[in-house]
């Protein structure tokens, strides 16, 4: 639930998606929901030409099993914060196997 | 995490106390437009699942992508939480090389593991087709497409057990995606 609630935190931010067919897409993160599914609006594909599919979409609903990088603005990424929920994740989880 | 979900004193609670506050403000019951004590606005919870993302999209014209790379253009009629969809007069249209080909195909029930991914057409922008692609016979776009898979599928199988004999798995093992 960690990584929902970090991405919650970027909503209508612009993030760049990789898929795992490497198609990049840039847009505004409108939501996401609990298995990491992405909806983007405004998207702008990058490498169009090898994907003339896409030419006239506007926004998008990718199925977060399919998506191989986030790419996040640098700015809206508190470091610091997130390495310690995520090791309060990893000890938590930690302390439920025991 | 807890500078949106919870409110600013929360830093200096006991972490079970967090803990608490955090699964609490992802719980359906979640506080209103902004935080309990008046934090940071939150967008309502139910924002955020499937069946919210894809309401939207219904009775749209959409794109849809397969896992097996192909193309249906299509209206939404109906889904699911997992992403099943059920789409309306679809067209597949297939691309090889520059030259692509309708095909009619009705209707379409997805089941949502296939699911790459689903893009609204823009209606004012659907009939600019790139200058890269051009329409041409169904028969002869089959035909080209058939040899670029084969071409495709002999190299990854090379690639693959190039890779295996170095100790690699490859990527996405038994999934075909593109």
């Amino acid at each position: 639930m960690l990584f929902f609630s970090f991405f919650k935190t970027l909503t209508n931010q612009t993030v760049t998606i990789e898929l795992k067919n490497d198609i990049r897409i840039r847009g505004i993160l409108k939501s996401v929901d609990q298995y990491l599914n992405i909806k983007l609006d405004d998207i702008e594909v990058l490498d169009l030409d090898k994907y003339p599919h896409l030419s006239s979409v506007k926004n998008m609903f990718i199925r977060g099993s399919v998506v191989r990088y986030v790419m996040l603005p640098r700015s809206e990424v508190d470091v610091g914060l997130l390495e310690d929920a995520t090791r309060r994740e990893a000890a938590n989880q930690a302390g439920k196997a025991r | 995490m807890e500078r949106n979900d919870t409110p600013p004193n929360a830093q200096q609670r006991n972490p079970q106390q967090q803990q608490f506050q955090q699964q609490n403000a992802l719980g359906p019951a979640s506080q209103g437009p902004t935080g309990p004590t008046g934090g940071p606005p939150q967008l309502p919870p139910q924002m955020f699942t499937t069946a919210a993302q894809l309401l939207d999209l219904t009775d749209k014209k959409l794109v849809l992508v397969l896992r097996d790379g192909r193309k249906l253009v299509g209206v939404l009629r109906s889904w699911d939480q997992f992403a099943n969809l059920v789409l309306q007069d679809t067209v597949e249209r297939i691309y090889a090389g520059k030259v692509y080909a309708d095909v009619p195909r009705g209707i379409f029930l997805v089941r949502g593991e296939n699911v790459l991914l689903l893009g609204e057409v823009d209606l004012d922008r659907e009939d600019e087709i790139p200058t890269t692609v051009t329409k041409a016979p169904f028969e002869e776009v089959f035909e080209l497409k058939k040899q670029e898979d084969s071409k495709r599928k002999s190299g990854d199988k090379k690639r693959h057990t190039e890779l295996s004999a170095l100790g690699f798995e490859p990527e996405h093992s038994g999934e075909i995606l593109f």
